[in-house]
C-alpha cells in the first residue's frame, strides 16, 4: 500500500459531512443498530455471569483471589489475542465478538459487584441473622440492593469500555460502527465516514452511561438522600 | 488439522520467525513502538500528575481525561492520526497509543501524592522544606509504589493495544493475526492462533516483569500496606471514573 500519493490537503475530503450522512443513513443506522445490541448483550451476559461469581466470592472468602486472578488474567490478554483465539473456533460471526467482549467486561462487573458487596455494613448483616432471613433471602433483599451502587458502577464502567471494544470486532467484520471507522479509512481515507463512525460511538457509550446512572438513581433513593447531605 | 495443530506446525516453522516481517522483526517493531508510547505518556502525565497532586488541585480533570479516553475506541485515534498533519509511519501510532497510556499514569501520579500522610507534610514544611523540596524529598519517595502500579498498568496496555496497530499497517505482531484473517480462516487459522499465542504471552510477561519491577522498587516498610492502598486506590480510580 502507498501512502504517498494520497493529497491530505484536498478540499474535497472534509472531516465532517452533512451530505454523508444523509447518503448513507441506512448503512449508519445499521452500524449504530448491530453496536449498540452487540454492547448490550455483552454486558447483559457478563452481567449474569459476574454477579453470580461474585456473590460466590463474597460467600467463601477464599474464592475471591481465584476469580479476581482468574479475571484479571483474561483482562490481561489483549483483545486481538482473545479474538484470534476464539475465531477459528466459532468462525469469523457475532459469536466471536460478543464472547470477546464478555470475557473483558467480567473483571470491572466482578471486582465493583464485590466492593459493593463487601461495603454492606455489618451490623445490618447481623440484624438480617437476628430476624430471621436465610442465605438467599438475606442477599435477595438485604445484600444485593445494598450493593446496587457498587453493581452499577460495574456495569457503567463495562459499558463504556465495550462500546470502544466493539470496534475491534472489525477483525471479523462484526464492529458495529468500527465498520464504518476502518471502512473510511481503507475507502480512501474518507474523513467524514471515518468522524462519523467515531463520533456515533462516543456518543452512544455517552447515552448508554447516563441511562445506567439514571436507572441506578431511580433504583437506590436512599444513596440519593445520602449524597444530598453528604 | 485442527487450528491447534496448524498453530504448532506454524510456530514449529523457523522461517516465520526469521523471515523478514517475521515473529522477531514484528517482536521488535512491537516492543519498540510500545516503549515509545509508554515513554512519551510518562513524559506527559508524570509532571502534570505530580503538579496536580502537589497543588491539590485540578482532581476533576484527571477524572474527566480518563471519562474520555474510556470512551475513545482506539482504531478511532490510530485511522484519525495519520490523516492529520503527522502524517504516515510510525509518529500517529506511537501517539495514538501514548493517549491511552495517560490515564493509568496521571492517576496514580495524582493519587501518588494526594496520598501522602498530611502530617508527614506538615512535618516537612515545619522543617523548612519548601515547596519544590518538599514534593522531591517527602512526596515523590511516598508515591514511587503509585507511579510504579502506573506504570506496570499503563505498560500492558499499551503492549495490549499495540496489537490493533495492524490495522492501519502500523506493524507489530498483530500483524501476523492480520496476515493470517487475509488467508481466510481455514487456511490461515494457525497462524491467527499463533499469532494471539505470542500477543497474549508478552502481555502477560511484561505485567509480570513490572509486578516484579513495582515490587523491587516499594520500599521494605511500604510493602505490607502496598496490596492494601492498591486495592483502594483502584476502587477509588473505579468510583471516581463514574463520578459517584
Amino acid at each position: 500500500m502507498s501512502f504517498r500519493v494520497i493529497d491530505r490537503a484536498d478540499p474535497g475530503n472534509p472531516w465532517f459531512s452533512w451530505d454523508y450522512v444523509q447518503g448513507n443513513s441506512e448503512t449508519i443506522l445499521a452500524a449504530l443498530r448491530e453496536h449498540a445490541a452487540l454492547t448490550a448483550q455483552a454486558v447483559l451476559i457478563a452481567a449474569l455471569v459476574a454477579i453470580p461469581l461474585a456473590v460466590l466470592a463474597y460467600w467463601f472468602r477464599p474464592l475471591t483471589g481465584p476469580i479476581l486472578a482468574l479475571s484479571g488474567v483474561l483482562y490481561t490478554i489483549p483483545s486481538l489475542a482473545l479474538f484470534a483465539f476464539v475465531a477459528p473456533y466459532l468462525g469469523t460471526g457475532t459469536a466471536t465478538v460478543l464472547l470477546g467482549l464478555v470475557l473483558y467486561a467480567l473483571l470491572l462487573i466482578i471486582r465493583n459487584a464485590l466492593a459493593g458487596l463487601n461495603q454492606v455494613p455489618d451490623e445490618v448483616r447481623d440484624a438480617a441473622q437476628g430476624m430471621g432471613y436465610g442465605r438467599f433471602a438475606r442477599l435477595l433483599r438485604i445484600d444485593l440492593p445494598l450493593a446496587l451502587p457498587g453493581i452499577f458502577t460495574g456495569l457503567r464502567l463495562a459499558t463504556v469500555s465495550t462500546v470502544a471494544l466493539v470496534t475491534v470486532g472489525v477483525l471479523v467484520g462484526h464492529g458495529g460502527l468500527g465498520q464504518l471507522i476502518l471502512g473510511g479509512f481503507r475507502n480512501n481515507f474518507f474523513k467524514a465516514e471515518i468522524m462519523t463512525g467515531t463520533l456515533l460511538c462516543v456518543l452512544l457509550a455517552l447515552v448508554l452511561d447516563l441511562v445506567l446512572a439514571g436507572l441506578a438513581r431511580l433504583l437506590t433513593p436512599w444513596a440519593r438522600r445520602r449524597g444530598a447531605t453528604g | 488439522m485442527n487450528p491447534i495443530e496448524q498453530a504448532v506446525v506454524w510456530l514449529n516453522d523457523p522461517l516465520n520467525w526469521t523471515n523478514p516481517g517475521g515473529v522477531l522483526d514484528r517482536l521488535v517493531e512491537h516492543l519498540g513502538i510500545s516503549g515509545a508510547a509508554v515513554a512519551l505518556g510518562c513524559l506527559v502525565a508524570w509532571p502534570l500528575g505530580l503538579w496536580l497532586g502537589h497543588t491539590g488541585r485540578g482532581g476533576g480533570a484527571v477524572v474527566l481525561v480518563s471519562n474520555v479516553t474510556l470512551a475513545i475506541p482506539t482504531i478511532a485515534l490510530l485511522t484519525i492520526l495519520p490523516l492529520t498533519a503527522l502524517g504516515f509511519g510510525k509518529p500517529p501510532v506511537i501517539i495514538a497509543l501514548a493517549v491511552f497510556a495517560v490515564p493509568p499514569l496521571l492517576a496514580n501520579a495524582y493519587t501518588g501524592i494526594r496520598q501522602v500522610d498530611p502530617e508527614v507534610r506538615d512535618a516537612a514544611r515545619g522543617m523548612g522544606l519548601s515547596g519544590g523540596q518538599l514534593l522531591r524529598r517527602v512526596e515523590l519517595p511516598l508515591a514511587v509504589p503509585y507511579l510504579a502500579a502506573g506504570f506496570r498498568t499503563a505498560a500492558v496496555q499499551v503492549v495490549a493495544t499495540a496489537a490493533l496497530a495492524s490495522f492501519v499497517n502500523g506493524g507489530g505482531l498483530g500483524q501476523i493475526i492480520s496476515a493470517g484473517f487475509g488467508l481466510g480462516i481455514s487456511v490461515g487459522g494457525g497462524q491467527i492462533l499463533a499469532g494471539g499465542l505470542l500477543v497474549a504471552l508478552l502481555a502477560l510477561l511484561v505485567e509480570l516483569v513490572f509486578a516484579l519491577v513495582e515490587r523491587v522498587v516499594t520500599p521494605r516498610p511500604l510493602r505490607r500496606a502496598r496490596r492494601r492502598i492498591i486495592r483502594r486506590a483502584d476502587q477509588r480510580a473505579a468510583a471516581a471514573i463514574t463520578g459517584s
